[in-house]
């Protein structure tokens, strides 16, 4: 939740040719639609210089002559072009925009694929809500960029250099009295266009400051009403807000200044076309249809100079988001299969077994978690660990599955460590049961198989009723085929906790990784889970983190784990009768369920 | 649009650059739409034949007349779109006053995320609808009106005939309007879909990678992207024809014009100059057009923003102001009488999911000025409730909380809060210096107090290791602190303060039982001098304390001193037991 303003605060340029280079190598497969559609740009910049050439034609050689019949023609051909203009500029916009569209879903596509191979680490430390906005706004920001952006610049420029040559074909004299004005234009062009991204930068900033200050004041509002610094707070805040204001108030002037300046650039050169023009005339070396050609032409190119800022803004808003998202899709893949993964056939020897070997692991810097740590579960053996809070439990199954990798010593699967297998075979080898249970949305069944497709509907529902779900979803309206709401709050803990077991029996795995949940649940689900539990753990080999004495009091073994270390072993009695850890522990946590269980009602 | 009548009373505030913008918009279009006639009366002249120096000053009018024009057009920007930036301002300010005055339920019901996209993006919308929402509008009226009546002067023949397209733009604007109001709709749809199910993967990202499911995840993403795909293509079919669209039919007024204008010149009902002027007025009339569109979906937007913003502007305190202002200090002898409480908001705390449970049940306590009275039971039995209830983060759902014998509820709330310090379970810090930070409730304390009030909660040592010592900035832009130091450090702003009523909600947890034990040997000269109310889950912590009181499901079900409470071998006992367990467990 920390300031997700915050890290705007530094982007502000409005071009940067190395991501630009690297968001258009995303046209690169469109490549064809994109010429394409550049031609059509052209071809359609090129029929707007029509209207005006058309007009000359028809005040010089029909008009003026008195010929009316003439003038159906022009007229025709005038709607001719409009047409033509229509028909193309339509095709080209579409073209552009399905190119346009194509590269956000190659893009989103992209981004959401490098999340699934991105570690967990990385997810610890980006909020959740800031990741989605990659995906979401970040990529949408790019629209403009790919559809109105890159192609109507390339329109634009091909139009300014198309009417120059026009109007140096009309009359190449007043075409470069004309032209005198551009010196004048380019300059103030470049004024505005430096003054603005002082400006942007500056207008950025604050909005940064001003949006982080709002955020720390929401989550620590309490404290400062309890402090009564409202109003103090109230002032910084104001402070801030003028500033921003300010900056605003700044952008707001060089736009003003910027527009009537073009404007009347644009009102010069039709005085200079007026004159020189008029004067050449007067003489004879120009026509009125040519002087009427020209002024529309100047009118033509000015349009699209004053429209500029308006592409600053969305090269801005581009170039800030693009590097928000390569900032992610560069986040380096930290864990991840070798570049050579033996199959899963070369491991027969040694099924189901896990060892962990002299193993450290922090999740920071040297504040370890795990300390030195051995553990062996042998296949097909049942094994819990117990311990206190912190002594490093729930980090043996991130270790397992490779959430994580240690920075010392090994952890075996099947003999293997798992870094070299492959991660996908890896994880397969495991069903995986979380202290939170996590639901998507869709329904109960697709809760249980997943994305396995291979899972038929029967297993499904032998599963479900492997675990004791069958009753409760015996009286749903759609049975297992009932819509799983906002991510579960229709189901109870208890219930939850059902779905995700018959979602590892159903997969079947050879280990089997347990979290057992905290919450306590009534009597009747506790019944139902034990012995659910029970059935998950028939056959296989199977690490539970436990926190039921019944669940304990069944496994092959316990494992007693203290700071990170494996301090005792053995089954209940024994360690019971070592009267060390174990039995303070069964006396602060497991004993109360021993009353409990005793007397259920 | 109802919505936005509420920014009248925003927008009169400036009546001065409104108007002034306004009348400057209305010469600055008062200008612009004399040019064609310079252009009518050079075109007529050069036919009819005319000196050269009358072209120039034909020239120098156009010259002077855009002169004219680019200054009252500057104004107009300068004035009307800084208004917009202008109340933008206010309604930034009243926008965050109004959050200043929000009880934590309020906080509890609004995520942060929620409330700083009102603060950012509807606020930006809004803005939109005074700065260009307003100009832009009075500009088409104006250009449109000036255009139409100059053409009707020329021809009202020609005018009927060049505008006869005007009723099929105004009905492909209505039409493909709704279109798209529709399609957009859409697209939202599944761009919400697309961050949903972008959510539900990160946050289930370790059950997707246990189970190898990010094949599978990426082909669902896979549809709901490619749904998006279509969704968005649907619009681009309509978007892509509508500005040709109304770029042909506009153009096709000008061709309209040629062909039969040209006619009309060559019949002499009208001259040729004219013709010219007809045209540079109808390409004025082009962007007023496109822009109708533009202006619509501005205003649009708008209304929906104002409409969240109303949300959190109208929102009213639940925990306001008591009447009672004659009391100015207060001793500090806390009451509760009958005391019970609910969470009312569905996100309640404690685990309270359908929010109807009581938290608090029918408590009656009476602490004495100067007592140090400790609260301790399981997480959710009510103990951190019952003493938000003392500085009015919550009202009692029933019964009375009283300070000096007077109804929390009936004292104002500035005397009721300088009289406690209250240092909830979370330590927040402000992105300021340390010291700013200490110094938070009384900014002009000495240096002397501050370092005081950082010995006493055991940070001295702590800041001295700091780069700039008491200077030194926490958080984003400076240093992060141990969870135990933002805990001493919110203590330190308590104590400074002096408040007759201490209030500390679990804030050791995070330091280990002999730094504890330092703090709280440090405190106790300051904890004697004032009624203490003391939360935590550690006998240790408490047992020094006056009186515990132990809570079970919102009731207090034991009391006593330490002693008292260890012989009545209830719940305390127990908690006792195991917390010495927990002890000889962490050294071992």
């Amino acid at each position: 939740m920390n300031a997700p303003f915050h890290e705007e605060e530094a982007l502000g340029k409005i071009y940067d040719r190395r991501l630009m280079r690297r968001l258009l190598a995303y046209l690169g497969p469109y490549k064809l639609t994109v010429v394409f559609s550049l031609l059509l740009v052209i071809a359609a910049s090129a029929l707007k210089l029509v209207g005006p050439y058309l007009t000359k034609v028809a005040i010089d050689d029909y008009i003026t002559q008195g010929n009316v019949e003439g003038l159906d023609l022009v007229a025709l051909l005038y709607v001719l072009a409009l047409v033509l203009q229509f028909a193309i500029s339509f095709f080209q916009v579409y073209l552009m925009n399905k190119a346009g569209q194509r590269v956000m879903f190659d893009m989103r596509r992209g981004i959401f694929a490098h999340l699934q191979r991105l570690q967990p680490a990385f997810f610890d430390k980006n909020p959740v809500g800031r990741l989605v906005t990659r995906v979401t706004t970040d990529v949408d920001a790019l629209n403009e960029l790919f559809t109105s952006g890159v192609v109507t610049i390339f329109g634009d420029i091909f139009m300014l250099l198309g009417i120059m040559v026009v109007l140096v074909y009309l009359d190449w004299g007043l075409a470069l009295v004309t032209f005198t004005v551009l010196p004048a234009l380019f300059a103030v062009t470049l004024i505005f266009k430096r003054r603005v991204r002082e400006v942007y930068r500056k207008v950025r900033t604050r909005v940064a400051m001003l949006n982080a200050f709002i955020q720390e004041n929401i989550v620590g509002m309490q404290v400062v009403q309890l402090f009564r610094q409202e109003p103090r707070k109230f002032a910084q805040y104001e402070d801030l807000n003028r500033q921003h204001q300010d900056a605003n108030l700044e952008s707001v002037f060089q736009y003003a200044l910027f527009y009537p300046a073009i404007e009347f650039l644009g009102a010069v050169a039709i005085a200079l076309i007026l004159w020189y023009g008029g004067w050449q005339i007067l003489v004879g070396g120009l026509t009125l249809g040519g002087l009427v050609a020209f002024i529309q032409y100047s009118e033509k190119f000015f349009r699209p100079i004053s429209d500029l800022s308006e592409k600053f803004n969305i090269l801005q808003g581009a170039m800030a988001s693009s590097e928000r998202i390569f900032k992610l899709l560069d986040t380096e893949v930290t864990v991840a299969s070798p570049a050579f993964a033996p199959g899963a056939s070369a491991r027969q020897a040694e099924r189901g077994s896990i060892r962990f070997e002299s193993v450290w692991f922090a999740y920071r810097n040297e504040e370890w978690v795990l300390e030195d740590l051995d553990l062996e579960v042998r296949p097909g053996e049942t094994v819990a660990v117990v311990g206190h809070t912190g002594a490093g439990k729930t980090t043996l199954t991130s270790l397992l599955l490779r959430f994580y990798d240690v920075q010392r010593g090994r952890v075996l699967v099947d003999g293997v460590d798992v870094r070299e297998w492959n991660l996908q075979d890896l994880r397969r080898q495991f069903g995986m049961v979380l202290q939170d249970v996590h639901l998507f949305s869709g329904t109960i069944a697709s809760n249980i198989r997943l994305g396995d497709r291979e899972i038929t509907d029967r297993e499904v529902a032998e599963a479900a009723a492997a675990v004791h779900l069958d009753g409760f979803v015996a009286g749903l309206p759609r049975g297992l085929e009932e819509e799983v709401k906002e991510r579960g709050s229709s189901l109870s803990a208890g219930q939850k906790q059902l779905v995700s077991f018959a979602r590892a029996l159903v997969h079947d795995p050879r280990i089997l990784i347990l979290d057992e949940a905290t919450s306590s649940v009534d009597t009747h689900t506790e019944i139902l889970i034990r012995e659910a539990l029970e059935r998950l753990l028939e056959n296989r080999t199977s690490l539970v983190i436990a926190h039921r004495l019944s669940t304990i009091q069944k496994a092959d073994r316990i494992v007693v784990m203290h700071k990170g270390r494996v301090r005792e072993v053995g089954n209940h009695q024994e360690l019971l009768a070592r009267r060390g850890i174990y039995y303070r522990l069964y006396q602060l946590q497991y004993k109360d369920q021993e009353i409990a269980v005793r007397n259920p009602y | 649009m109802k919505e936005l009548k509420r920014l009248l009373p925003y927008v009169r505030r400036y009546p001065r650059p409104m108007i002034v913008g306004m009348a400057a918009l209305v010469l600055a279009k008062a200008a612009s739409v004399i040019v064609p006639l310079v252009l009518e009366r050079t075109v007529d002249d050069l036919t009819l034949g005319v000196t050269v120096s009358k072209l120039a000053l034909y020239g120098s009018l156009i010259v002077g007349i855009a002169a004219v024009e680019g200054f009252f057009r500057f104004w107009m920007r300068k004035l009307l779109i800084g208004v917009s930036r202008f109340v933008e301002f206010d309604l930034r300010n009243d926008f965050f006053a109004r959050l200043q005055r929000m009880s934590p339920s309020f906080y509890q019901e609004w995520r942060t995320g929620d409330l700083m996209s009102r603060a950012s993006n509807d606020i930006g919308a809004v803005r939109m609808v005074l700065g260009p929402g307003i100009m832009y509008p009075a500009e088409t009226v104006l250009i449109t009106l000036g255009a139409i009546a100059f053409m009707l002067a020329i021809s009202w023949e020609l005018t009927l005939v060049s505008l006869a397209v005007m009723p099929v733009v105004s009905i492909a604007v209505k039409e493909f309007g709704a279109v798209i109001h529709k399609r957009f709709e859409t697209i939202q749809e599944k761009m919400s879909d697309i961050s949903a199910l972008v959510h539900e993967n990160i946050s289930g990202m370790r059950v997707v990678k246990a189970y190898a499911q990010e094949d599978a995840q990426r082909r669902k993403f896979e549809q709901e992207n490619e749904s998006y795909l279509w969704s968005n293509m649907g619009l681009v079919k309509i978007w892509g024809a509508f500005y040709p669209l109304l770029a042909a039919i506009i153009g096709l007024g000008s061709a309209v014009v040629l062909w039969w204008g040209g006619r009309m010149v060559v019949r002499q009902e009208i001259t040729l100059g004219q013709l010219v002027a007809f045209f540079a007025y109808l390409e004025m009339l082009t962007w007023p057009m496109i822009a109708f569109g533009w202006v619509v979906n501005i205003y649009q937007r708008g209304a929906a923003s104002m409409k969240r913003l109303a949300a959190i502007l109208d929102a009213g305190p639940e925990i306001v102001d008591g009447p009672d202002a004659t009391v100015s200090a207060l001793n500090g002898r806390i009451e509760f009488r009958g005391v019970s409480f609910r969470y009312t908001s569905a996100s309640g705390d404690g685990g309270a999911t359908n929010g109807a449970a009581e938290v608090l049940s029918d408590v009656d306590l009476v602490i004495e000025p100067g007592q140090t009275v400790a609260f301790v039971g399981r997480t959710g039995s009510g103990k951190t409730t019952l003493t938000r209830l003392v500085p009015r983060l919550y009202d009692a759902t029933e019964g009375q909380v009283l300070v000096d014998g007077r109804d929390v509820r009936t004292l104002p709330l500035e005397t009721l809060r300088s009289a406690v310090a209250y240092v909830p379970q979370e330590s927040f810090l402000f992105s300021e210096s340390i010291r700013d930070n200490i110094a938070f409730g009384k900014p002009s304390a000495s240096d002397a107090e501050v370092e005081q009030a950082a010995k006493r909660a055991g940070l001295d040592t702590d800041i001295a290791s700091f780069p700039n010592g008491y200077q030194t900035m926490v958080g984003e832009r400076g240093i992060t602190l141990s969870g135990g130091q933002r805990q001493r450090a919110t203590i330190a702003r308590a104590v400074l303060i002096e408040p007759p009523i201490l209030i500390l909600d679990d804030v050791l947890s995070s330091v280990d039982t002999e730094t504890e034990e330092r703090i709280l040997n440090e405190l106790s000269g300051v904890l004697r001098k004032r009624t203490t109310l003391l939360v935590s889950h550690r006998i240790s912590t408490v047992k020094q304390a006056d009186l515990i009181c132990v809570l079970d499901d919102g009731r207090i079900v034991e009391r006593g001193n330490h002693e008292s409470l260890l012989a009545e071998d209830g719940l305390y006992a127990s908690l006792h037991r195991k917390q010495l367990l927990e002890e000889e467990l962490n050294r071992i």
